[in-house]
């Protein structure tokens, strides 16, 4: 059984079609990019993913829960990190994990050795009662990530996770991302950026709400590097 | 302690904690109603007679004729305020997250409204108790029995709130649902004149006022606060809840709902 399926999804706005025939499978422990550039249905997917949005044509499941039927099952095994931030700025850092925590039904007993266990992986134990809004933007899509964890999903999803950060906080968010693909998580990616991207991840190359690749970076590279074969692939539309 | 119980009781307490962090917006809740009672109210009396009706025994001034009313409008702009603080989540990216806890989305929802309900009951018993200092005094019973009837009146507007916060796209809109929503539904209401005094005006505007769920939640407050049973309130009240609750599952529903149209 895969960590997550996605099977013929088509997704329209109106007369408007997002997302056409959309089908890839994610394996166990591997680090998946979804790559595309704007406008390729990735956020729309996303949403779809997290059921924001309602699957009708088609199916996503999650450790073999249908997201549309089971979607508590199916919501349960996943972890998602938002484009958007969504730490409430006005609580602490160890008040945020605390309140997702609860959403995920964790009482205090539970979630307390997990919530210490990813001050201690952040190394923000000093800093878990200042609040989230005196975070730099790194700091914080770390927690973010941490709080994704704390109900220990199977699968990671990320939807532009690096967006507005600096180089190095970039570089730090998706090496860390990387080492848990690495630890035994399924990840999948959503990015327009070629450079987060390691040669032995997969990618799912989506452009105008299809699927066009789905293949390990190498071997979508090629011998050239990788935005070029992007290139080529979404017929000159670029990826950063 | 289940996993909807802990989901309650976080949400209850991120709420308690946003009203302690957001003292003001308690005060500011606290004046608009204490300035109707002590001006408007005084300005008043000498022009407004009123009659021996239900649930009175007697004669009452204008002030006492008016603090059901003013609980009412507590908990309304309560209500607004609280839809508007969804529209900041949802803005905040903070809905998304609460929206794809794997929890029924009905119960994340009625979590927010009874954390809502929470702190305008606080707030109501704290401006009855202002009103005391001021001399309008309550029976000691009606504290009590009131409070049943605020958590259903606070129920009722807080759900109409959400409702709202499911169809307003951007913060920016609000004000407009602030003049379309809580004046209309405050005014058209016998909070400040009863349905007898409205018709004396017009039996077009008696039968509007008779018809606003807020007129109802009103009564349900004045009648509980004398010890007396309105069950024709009470009725409105349940069923315009119901009604209002549904809309806004529909409405944060992402297969039917409003947000949907919003997402996109």
């Amino acid at each position: 059984m895969n960590p997550l399926s996605v099977r013929n999804v088509t997704f329209r706005y109106g007369s408007k079609t997002a997302l056409d025939d959309v089908s890839f499978d994610l394996d166990a422990g591997r680090f998946c990019a979804l790559l595309g550039p704007n406008g390729a249905g990735k956020s729309t997917l996303f949403a779809l993913l997290t059921r924001l949005l309602v699957t009708r044509e088609g199916s996503i499941t999650v450790a073999g829960h249908d997201i549309a039927t089971r979607s508590r099952d199916a919501l349960a095994r996943m972890g998602v990190v938002f484009q958007q931030q969504t730490l409430d700025p006005e609580m602490t850092v160890l008040q945020n994990l605390r309140y997702f925590a609860a959403l995920q039904g964790l009482s205090g007993k539970q979630a307390r050795g997990k919530i210490d266990a990813a001050l201690d992986r952040l190394a923000m134990r000093e800093r878990a009662g200042e609040k989230a809004r005196n975070l730099n933007g790194g700091h914080r899509r770390r927690m973010e990530i941490a709080r994704a964890l704390i109900h220990d999903p199977g699968v990671l999803i990320l939807d532009e996770p690096t967006v507005g950060l600096d180089t190095g906080s970039r570089h730090a968010i998706t090496a860390h991302v990387h080492d848990l693909a690495d630890a035994g998580l399924t990840v999948l990616w959503a990015t327009h950026l070629v450079d987060e991207i390691r040669d032995s991840d997969d990618v799912v190359v989506l452009h105008q709400g299809r699927v066009i690749r789905h293949d390990t970076a190498q071997n979508i590279a090629g011998h050239r590097p990788l935005v070029d074969a992007f290139m080529d692939l979404t017929g000159g539309e670029p990826a950063q | 302690m289940t996993a909807w119980l802990i989901a309650l009781r976080a949400i209850v307490l991120r709420e308690a904690l946003r009203f302690l962090q957001q003292r003001s917006r308690f005060f500011a809740a606290l004046v608009r109603p204490l300035v109707w009672l002590v001006v408007f109210a005084a300005g008043f009396r000498a022009a407004l007679g009123l009659s021996i009706i239900a649930p009175y025994e007697t004669y009452i001034t204008y002030e006492v004729y008016i603090v059901p009313g003013l609980c009412g409008m507590i908990q309304l702009f309560n209500g607004m305020q609280s839809s508007l603080s969804l529209v900041y989540d949802q803005e905040t990216g903070s809905m998304r997250l609460l929206l794809t806890s794997p929890l029924p989305r009905w119960w994340l929802l009625f979590c927010k409204l009874l954390a809502g309900v929470a702190v305008s009951i606080l707030q109501v018993y704290t401006f009855l108790l202002i009103a005391g200092l001021f001399g309008i005094t309550l029976p000691l019973m009606g504290y009590i029995l009131a409070f049943p009837a605020l958590i259903l009146s606070g129920l009722m507007l807080g759900s109409l709130g959400l409702v709202i916060s499911s169809t307003v796209k951007q913060l920016e809109n609000f004000a407009g649902v602030m003049n379309f929503v809580i004046f209309p539904m405050f005014f058209l209401s016998t909070a400040l004149y009863p349905l007898w005094k409205m018709a004396e005006s017009s039996d077009l505007l008696r039968d509007i006022c008779a018809l606003n769920p807020f007129t109802h939640a009103v009564e349900l407050i004045r009648f509980s606060l004398y010890q007396s049973f309105n069950g024709e309130a009470l009725l409105w009240v349940l069923g315009s809840f119901a009604v209002f609750m549904a809309g806004s599952v529909i409405g944060y529903d992402p297969a039917r709902g409003l947000v949907r149209r919003k997402s996109r």
